[in-house]
């Protein structure tokens, strides 16, 4: 018998909804009205559903009627079950076309789900009355859009909807009836009018109806007033909801009550118009086959903001309310109080003290019964957060819209995106096995494309059914190696993922977007970028840039900037494979680029070793970078391009010849500039010769030289063929002070071991030949003095035999191919 | 830092449009070159006390409601046009109206040039009808003008007595009732600052010579005005803070707003300095004034792109400034037309407080999004050559 503690977890507040209505229904002092009743409610409006909850304990209906989709019914006994727990949404969607979907969300403080709750602790019938989800969502012209934020069936503010449901058209035809009663009432905003009149309505009032009755009697005189205020759907819905209510009046008689958006309560209420006139309305319709299930559902989604708009954008805040038995303001500011201080701000009881008397006082002036959450929120902001907004932020976000996450037991039926899934692993030909399969996709292939793309977004929601495997057969970009893996417990990653949308594709967008929004360090975005391109998420990429391009803005530390440049340019090069359009990305690149060139010399100095070596790694790095974006830019426009690698080369520049910077990247970024032809080998002996000199401490010299020389492969070719670098190093070398040599030993081993063995062994005998540098002296002197093996110069006849060959290879023509391409 | 000229005269009351500037211009003034708050506007507050039914605080002159009014402006039943003094978030003004009226004090905070001090001196004027309780916080002020000095001639003569105390204005206040006003908080040694606790929390204030103490009657509040963004202040401490109520007055909404602060003030300096030009400087002050705001929101005005912010406070008033500056490099040293030249090296000044930080935050500025900007290419080369 789970029913006892679902009562009490329902209605914790009910022994004071009792107690203000001694002895139930038939001793009540005032009688109830006779039903059925009315309940005419603001959707998720913590006031209306505590008016709901003494409203049915008072009426002690035999049925409850909820606007809502009638196929929902047959799910209705899974709101008892323990492991419902609201948020949650009630989603409808067409059977084989899960991207046309709407859903219904109810928390905790919506009424609808009081009363659902109600009824099964009470055993009484409960029931959907709304137009079938198959209708409404045939109805639907534009079945991605509105797919997302409900239709006018949605328990969302209903009136609040109705503007951005149809966007823009006959907007102005459509009468908000709320604002008209705010404004008769000399409100400005009519959400707020609706708190003070019936939200915050005293608890305990002596009539549990007369709420519903004055409601009812403003909605009627409103819509004599303005007919169906444009809502011409309306119309049909509610005779359907007529129709129910009449069914419902034959089998329970007059022990019904109905909960459904104040809006509606005229239309059912007094006479009915004719049956026939309501069954010809509902002739006809076009239909779809619909299924429902329930998915888990969040408070972030359920403000206004996030898209999905049930219409409400302080959930967290309505839940208090609806919580909270008594002090509102008072229990609120405590839990700011303690949110506050949990970050370490110095927030005391004298505080709390403070700002509730603050908001209170505020209340007064404006002339409103209790202070709402605009009152809160500015004592907050006083008197907690020493008026800044940045704290106040971190109240925003964890308490008035709030974490909260619903869950639905596991008895619900599938979501939809796991039937979306199925569709595309039959399309696709995938089968989910449990063993292991090894996958080879040729990405020039469309059907390899989508799985690859299949597989990635899946990823990315969590569901590792393929891990990305070396390809076997080639190393080209666009080949592609998967590991899939079915096990069973992936069926419930899917169920999860289900929040996220009810199509791989929206899910697996909607996923990157709160990723990226979320993402605390510049190199997590960056990745995501790359697995965005990878899942080709056109969508979620605008985003995922946006808040790459604001990180990076934000981002002091050259370090993370240069850890991100790498990840950018190849998702670039992916980007350029897939045919995505990376125009975003490479300005984003461009960007990152340009701030690095800004901040990378006053990063360099002061340098501790090991934070040089790392910056000497990012060095590296962003240098191969350079060199990558200025291929696609040089295509549109080759003057920017040309300008990042004359800024970086500038750069370069003044690393090289700046004291303060540590010597592994001065040596580092002349051998860069050295490569690229930047800088002449006078220069960069000259440079060398400076770095090298006595004078310097040797430590630092012996760092400057593993810069220069150290590292990547072919590094140690420089040194054999020009041999007056390498005099120079020998030269120094001979006259480091013995006790320094010791010192350096390391540095130079580390240096020098990471040479391929040819080259150690050419170098050593160069060395042991003897110095040919500064006694030699001249320009051209290293390249007299040949190594063993070599002649004394080259041998024109022999370089001369190679070149045939090379202008093959290059394709130029031999007339005009230049002379000196032998030379090194 | 205000700027008193806005005419306007909001009907409706709902002032919340233009920039958060202090508004409002007093009508006829007698001999004083600038009258107080009450003098100027005894018209409105005597209309407003005649109009407003609702409950007064103990002492005050005015509902909460009415003083309220009396900032933001409106019209009341009788016609009596009151004129917006404020123009700003209406929020801003109703919690500081309603923090006077509980027993914390008011701290006012925001940039020089957000009109800190005039909203300060008409709550006191609205509140008690006397803005003149003053203490002006500097690094000197001692802690006499915050508790009380001694009539040394009185001293010696009678020895320590009631008449020989000098009463600083809060004390006044809190022997009266009435709202006293410390200017500059931040800018009082901390020491000194630290005598307002027991003022604040117990609401008394003890002369220990007498064995004596002056309790605050009902109806006494401070309001104190600081510059939260000026390097070198003396924070307050946590002990002090905690007995106000913290409002931040805002900068300018728009920058159209500011444009207008500046080019209005831009002139009168002008004209006070014998400079030429104005008019034509529009242009100029535009950049300058984008250039501010967007360093010191740290977004682009197109809100495309973000930006790191330095650690200058890049005020309205130092925009002022920088303009000036230029005007005057382009009065005696150039043709006295107002250039991006002449504002770079005032810009860069203004901008680069902290020589490593902020040169780098600047140049990132320059090379992302000034360079990218049409019609700046001087403005950017200008300031290339002053920033290398």
């Amino acid at each position: 018998m789970t029913t006892a503690a679902d009562v009490a977890a329902v209605a914790p507040e009910a022994p004071a909804g009792t107690a203000a209505r001694p002895a139930g229904p038939p001793g009540a002092p005032s009688s109830p009205p006779r039903g059925p009743w009315l309940l005419g409610v603001r959707h998720h409006g913590p006031g209306s559903a505590r008016a709901v909850r003494e409203a049915l304990d008072a009426a002690r209906p035999r049925a409850v009627l909820i606007e809502g989709p009638p196929e929902g019914d047959a799910l209705l006994p899974l709101a008892a079950d323990p492991g419902m727990r609201p948020p949650v949404a009630l989603l409808a969607h067409v059977r084989d076309d899960p991207g046309r979907a709407s859903f219904w969300p109810l928390a905790e403080f919506s009424p609808e789900w009081v009363a659902i709750r109600w009824a099964l602790a009470h055993d009484a019938a409960v029931r959907f009355i709304d137009l079938p989800a198959a209708h409404s969502l045939a109805a639907r012209e534009e079945p991605e859009e509105s797919g997302q934020d409900g239709h006018g069936a949605v328990p969302g503010v209903e009136f609040d909807d109705r503007p951005e449901e149809d966007g823009g058209g006959s907007a102005a035809l459509r009468v908000d009836p709320l604002a008209v009663l705010a404004d008769a009432a000399g409100y400005d905003d009519p959400e707020r009018w609706w708190e003070d009149v019936v939200e915050h309505r005293a608890a305990g009032e002596s009539d549990a109806f007369a709420p519903f009755q004055a409601v009812a009697d403003a909605m009627a005189a409103l819509r004599e007033e303005y007919g169906d205020a444009g809502h011409r759907h309306d119309l049909v819905r509610e005779a359907h909801m007529r129709l129910q209510l009449r069914a419902a009046n034959k089998e329970f008689g007059d022990d019904v009550a109905v909960v459904c958006g104040a809006w509606h309560v005229p239309a059912l209420a007094g006479r009915p118009p004719a049956l026939t006139a309501d069954r010809a309305l509902l002739k006809g319709l076009p239909k779809v086959k619909a299924e429902l299930t329930w998915v888990p559902w969040t408070h972030r989604r359920l403000a206004r903001r996030s898209g999905y708009g049930a219409g409400i954008d302080s959930p967290g805040w309505y839940g208090h309310l609806f919580d909270a038995a008594d002090k509102p303001v008072v229990r609120w500011m405590t839990k700011a109080a303690g949110l506050l201080r949990d970050e370490d701000r110095p927030v005391s009881s004298a505080h709390v003290i403070e700002a509730v008397r603050l908001a209170e006082a505020l209340a007064v002036m404006r002339g409103r019964p209790l202070a709402g959450l605009t009152e809160t929120t500015d004592a907050i902001r006083a008197v907690m957060c020493e008026g800044s907004d940045v704290p106040l932020s971190l109240v925003h976000d964890r308490l008035v819209v709030g974490d909260v996450l619903g869950e639905v037991p596991e008895g619900a039926p599938a979501v939809p995106l796991q039937r979306d899934l199925t569709r595309q692993q039959r399309t696709l030909r995938l089968t989910a096995e449990a063993a292991v399969r090894e996958l080879d996709l040729d990405l020039r292939k469309d059907t390899d494309a989508a799985r690859s793309r299949l597989l990635h977004r899946l990823r990315l929601l969590g569901v590792g059914w393929g891990e990305p495997a070396v390809s076997r057969g080639s190393t080209g970009t666009f080949r592609e190696g998967w590991r899939l893996r079915w096990e069973p417990e992936l069926s419930v990653k899917v169920a999860e993922a289900g929040i996220w949308g009810t199509t791989v594709l929206a899910a697996a967008t909607a996923k990157a977007q709160s990723q990226a929004v979320s993402a605390k360090a510049l190199a997590d975005i960056t990745a995501l970028a790359e697995r965005c391109l990878l899942a080709e998420l056109p969508d979620a990429l605008p985003v995922v840039m946006r808040c790459l391009a604001d990180r990076a803005a934000l981002d002091s530390d050259v370090g993370h900037l240069a850890q991100a440049l790498p990840a950018l340019a190849r998702t670039l090069r992916y980007g350029d494979v897939r045919g995505t359009g990376t125009a975003a990305l490479t300005d984003v690149a461009a960007g990152l680029a340009e701030r690095i060139c800004v901040g990378l010399p006053p990063a360099c100095t002061g340098l501790d070793a090991e934070g040089a070596a790392e910056m000497r790694g990012h060095l590296d790095a962003v240098h191969t970078v350079t060199a990558l974006l200025d291929r696609p830019a040089g295509e549109r426009g080759g003057d920017s391009s040309a300008a990042l690698r004359a800024r970086w080369a500038h750069v370069l520049g003044k690393l090289a010849g700046r004291d303060s910077v540590a010597g592994v990247i001065r040596g580092r970024a002349v051998r860069l500039l050295l490569d690229d032809g930047r800088l002449d080998e006078e220069e960069t002996a000259r440079l060398m010769g400076l770095a090298l000199s006595p004078g310097n401490p040797p430590a630092d010299a012996a760092a400057w030289v593993e810069g220069f020389a150290g590292g990547a492969s072919g590094s140690g070719m420089l040194l054999i063929h020009d041999q007056r670098l390498l005099g120079l190093v020998d030269a120094w070398l001979t006259e480091v002070a013995p006790d320094a040599f010791t010192d350096v030993l390391p540095l130079l081993r580390r240096t020098f071991s990471a040479y391929e063995a040819g080259v150690r062994r050419t170098l050593g005998e160069l060395v042991r030949r003897g110095p040919a540098g500064p006694a030699g002296g001249g320009p051209r002197a290293g390249t007299e003095a040949a190594a063993p093996g070599f002649g004394p110069a080259l041998d024109p006849a022999r370089a001369d035999a190679v070149l045939p060959i090379l202008h093959l290879l290059l394709g130029i023509d031999q007339e005009d191919a230049p002379t000196e391409a032998t030379t090194p | 830092m205000t700027t008193p000229a806005i005419d306007s005269t909001d009907a409706d009351g709902t002032a919340d449009t233009a920039g958060p500037a202090g508004v409002g211009m007093p009508p006829e003034a007698p001999e004083a070159l600038r009258p107080h708050a009450e003098d100027a506007f005894a018209e409105e507050l005597k209309a407003l006390a005649a109009a407003d039914d609702r409950p007064r605080p103990a002492r005050w002159r005015l509902s909460p409601w009415a003083v309220a009014t009396y900032l933001l402006g409106g019209t009341l039943p009788d016609g009596t046009v009151i004129t917006p003094k404020y123009v700003g978030p209406r929020r801003i003004v109703e919690v500081a109206v309603t923090t006077l009226a509980t027993d914390r004090a008011l701290l006012l905070l925001g940039v020089p040039g957000t009109a800190k001090t005039w909203v300060s001196e008409h709550l006191a004027a609205a509140v008690s009808g006397d803005s003149t309780l003053l203490v002006q916080g500097t690094a000197g002020t001692p802690e006499e003008a915050i508790r009380y000095g001694w009539n040394y001639a009185q001293l010696l003569a009678h020895g320590p007595s009631r008449e020989a105390l000098v009463p600083s204005p809060v004390m006044r206040a809190m022997a009266e009732g009435m709202t006293a006003r410390v200017e500059e908080l931040t800018r009082i040694p901390a020491d000194v600052q630290d005598t307002l606790i027991t003022i604040l929390s117990e609401k008394t204030l003890p002369i220990p010579e007498l064995g004596q103490e002056c309790q605050a009657v009902s109806g006494f509040n401070l309001i104190a005005t600081a510059n939260d963004r000026d390097r070198g202040v003396n924070d307050l401490s946590s002990a002090l803070r905690r007995r106000f109520n913290t409002v931040v007055l805002p900068l300018p909404a728009t920058p159209e707003d500011e444009v207008d602060i500046v080019s209005r003030r831009v002139e009168q300096l002008g004209r006070s300095l014998d400079l030429p030009g104005g008019a034509e400087a529009v242009d100029e002050i535009r950049r300058v004034v984008t250039v501010f705001r967007e360093l010191r929101s740290g977004v682009t005005e197109d809100g495309r792109t973000k930006l790191k912010s330095p650690s200058g406070t890049l005020s309205t008033a130092e925009a002022i400034s920088v303009v000036t500056g230029g005007l005057a490099l382009a009065s005696h040293f150039g043709d006295g037309v107002l250039r991006p030249g002449d504002v770079a090296a005032g810009i860069l000044g203004a901008v680069v407080r902290d020589p490593a930080a902020d040169r780098v935050i600047w140049q990132e500025y320059l090379e992302t999004v000034v360079r990218e900007r049409d019609g700046w290419k001087d403005f950017y080369r200008a300031c290339r050559e002053v920033t290398a």
